[in-house]
């Protein structure tokens, strides 16, 4: 047999039929909706007289447009409270699972759905949200869609995709002391540029990202789309199957082992070919920190901004972006101020993150200059991190533990950085106005986080481990 | 359900010469609340146009009098970004029927299709010309022959071939969409399922 690679064998397992010189016509095994993008594709459905084809395949959460206090009273905003109450009805209406606020499985998309389970390796899985790449660490063929084609997976559980080309980004070696998997992936990205994967759907592979735990693995796959690709994955390992034995649903415990003997075949066979292969030393990496409005313009913290980039063009967007972020050609960042410290999304608000970002404030206090939004991802972890005592960690170094949700990420809510204000955050984009109209961000590793968080500005982690 | 065809499109241009525009600038996230496709025109490139307190940034390309047409003319990796339809919308409902550059992000690139919004991909040679004439002229009018996949300027005669699957090409023109044809096939579909549960 002709020898493929981990995505072929997952996708070419899941068409349903290949249109002629076109696209093909692809199986979803796992569907996940929010409130933002699935309104529209309800509201389709509703114009064709349809129901759901496979109702049990699709899960509901609320997460991008939800306050992250006080989540028991009814939401203020009058068009976030009927955007959640919309994905409700649509819920009930049409027979689909929903974690709504306070309940137990509520939480970001891309946190809940592994951490219950409901990834599973050799999957295809789509969400109306473009980090959906983040269930890739299962080793699924994962990728985020637009409403159009949310409503297509609900109609059919079918979309009509194009198959992307595949690229192979290896990273061998073991990482320094302070330097985490969200510094590997800025640093690919720095590497690649913002565009550098369009088209591809990339593997991760290689004895440093073999290393990661699987939230680790997870905070790489996540930030794919940022290079461009359409996803991120990494093969299923005995990691990855532990993880899974503890989080499986109920019904599926009995079929385990079986599961994990097919699980197994998930790999890239040695002879499979890749359009376009990267390699990396794990070695090279530092702390890494962004400078720009886009996740390519990242460098080691300890850095200076780059004198220029690329061609005219290039060039232009390049002192545009540092005017915006009010940064100079040739600037060092540590030591400069920082405002506000976001620790929490798709990316990086998983327990491990809350973990090492209270490991590092722990016996410190933040700085008063700071305001801190630190934010669980999920129920699950906000439960995870009050039990294990992370919660009155950050207490006593004074930050407070909020509510699961998107927040600051894409300040949807009133979690707004407020305009000219620089904030460090472990999410996973820069853009202008992302984090609010106006806001300055700086993506970085919940530890130089928290290393801006108990000094108030830039500062190299690594400094504040060794003590 | 049906959509507007897609033939010939002639008109001037707006050209807008950034690099990496992303959809948190096509239509910002506080502005994704709504629950309906339309009216997101309004908010199109928001903190580009409007100023904090509201008032038009007469510096920004939308609000220059000279520039108007159906076709936006964008820097490379033009939608990369957040997934979220609403970018399309917010272009359509504006009154955009095309957009051309020398690179678009993928997931932008789908949404386009399946809302009869057309991205023509061109060189980076072709895009430099187009933006020159274009600041030299405002009134250069460019059309886009999707039939024959070209885009052309007829005022200068330069032209070039674009690519576009040819599925998503008939779907264009004929207003079709995907979730029509995902209909048609669903005893596919449901044979596909059957084989994955006896595989299994
Ligand atoms: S945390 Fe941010 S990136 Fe992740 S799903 Fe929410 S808005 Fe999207």
């Amino acid at each position: 047999m002709e020898p493929k690679t981990l995505f072929d064998k997952i996708w070419d397992s899941h068409v349903v039929q290949s249109i002629k010189g076109g696209p093909d016509v692809l199986y979803i095994d796992r569907h996940f909706i929010h409130e933002v993008t699935s309104p529209q594709a309800f509201d389709g459905l509703r114009k064709r007289g349809l129901q759901v084809f496979r109702p049990a395949k699709t899960i509901a959460t609320a997460d991008h447009n939800i306050p992250t206090r006080d989540q028991d009273k009814p939401i203020k905003d009058e068009l976030s409270r009927n955007q959640v109450g919309t994905l409700e009805k649509n819920c009930r209406d049409f027979n689909i699972e929903y974690f709504g606020l306070n309940h137990p499985k509520n939480g970001i998309v891309h946190v809940v759905g592994p951490e219950l389970g409901y990834t599973l390796p050799g999957m295809t899985i789509v969400c109306g949200d473009s980090h959906t790449s983040t269930h890739g660490a299962f080793g699924t063929v994962a990728f985020g869609i637009g409403t159009s084609e949310v409503e297509m997976v609900l109609a059919s559980q079918c979309i009509i995709q194009p198959k992307p080309k595949k690229m192979r980004i290896t990273v061998n070696g073991s990482l320094q002391k302070g330097v985490t998997s969200k510094d590997i992936i800025l640093y690919i990205i720095s590497r690649l540029s913002a565009g550098g994967a369009t088209g591809y759907f990339v593997e991760y592979s290689g004895t440093a990202i073999e290393s990661l735990s699987m939230e680790g693995r997870m905070t790489v796959c996540n930030m794919s789309i940022e290079m461009g690709a359409r996803g991120g994955l990494i093969a299923p390992d005995m990691k990855t199957f532990e993880y899974l034995s503890k989080v499986l649903p109920a019904d599926l415990k009995p079929d385990f082992n079986s599961l994990v003997k097919g699980w197994m075949k998930l790999k890239t066979d040695k002879e499979a070919v890749f359009d376009l292969e990267k390699e990396f030393d794990a070695g090279d990496i530092k702390p890494m920190i962004t400078y720009g409005t886009n996740p390519g313009l990242g460098m080691a913290v300890d850095d200076t901004i780059p004198e220029k980039a690329g061609n005219k063009e290039e060039n232009a967007a390049f002192l545009r972006s540092l005017d915006y972020m009010g940064f100079k050609p040739g600037e060092k960042l540590l030591g400069h101020p920082v405002d506000y410290v976001f620790v929490g999304s798709c990316t990086n608000g998983r327990i491990e993150d809350l973990r090492a970002f209270a490991e590092l404030v722990r016996g410190r206090k933040k700085d008063p200059g700071i305001t801190a939004l630190i934010v669980p991802g999920s129920k699950k972890v906000e439960q995870q991190a009050i039990s294990e005592g992370i919660a009155d960690t950050l207490k006593k170094a004074g930050f407070e533990l909020r509510q699961p949700g998107c927040s600051s990420c894409l300040a949807m809510n009133e979690d707004k950085i407020p305009a000219g204000k620089y904030a460090v955050s472990t999410s996973n984009r820069n853009f202008e106005g992302r984090q609010g109209p106006g806001a300055r961000t700086l993506l970085a590793s919940p530890l130089t986080a928290a290393a801006a968080a108990v000094t108030g500005k830039i500062t190299d982690p690594r400094d504040l481990l060794n003590n | 359900m049906a959509k507007e065809k897609f033939d010939i499109l002639e008109t001037t241009c707006v050209p807008l010469p950034l690099e990496n525009v992303d959809t948190d600038q096509i239509i910002p996230a506080r502005f994704l609340s709504a629950t309906t496709r339309e009216g997101f025109g309004e908010n199109l490139f928001r903190d580009w146009r409007f100023d904090k307190s509201g008032e038009k940034n007469d510096s920004f390309i939308l609000n220059d009098p000279a520039y108007s047409g159906k076709i936006l003319v964008a820097g490379k990796n033009f939608g990369c970004g957040s997934s979220r339809e609403h970018a399309v919308w917010a272009l359509s409902d504006y009154g955009f029927r095309a957009v051309v550059s020398s690179f678009f992000a993928d997931i932008f690139r789908n949404n386009s299709l399946n809302n009869g919004f057309l991205p023509v991909m061109v060189t980076e040679e072709f895009l430099g010309n187009l933006f020159e004439l274009i600041s030299k002229d405002p009134g250069t009018k460019v059309r886009i022959d999707l039939g024959q996949q070209v885009i052309s300027v007829p005022g200068t005669g330069e032209s070039m071939k674009f690519d576009i699957n040819p599925y998503k090409k008939e779907c264009l023109m004929k207003g079709l969409d995907d979730i029509d044809y995902l209909l048609s096939i669903r005893n596919m579909i449901t044979a596909y399922e059957l084989r994955n549960t006896l595989r299994k």
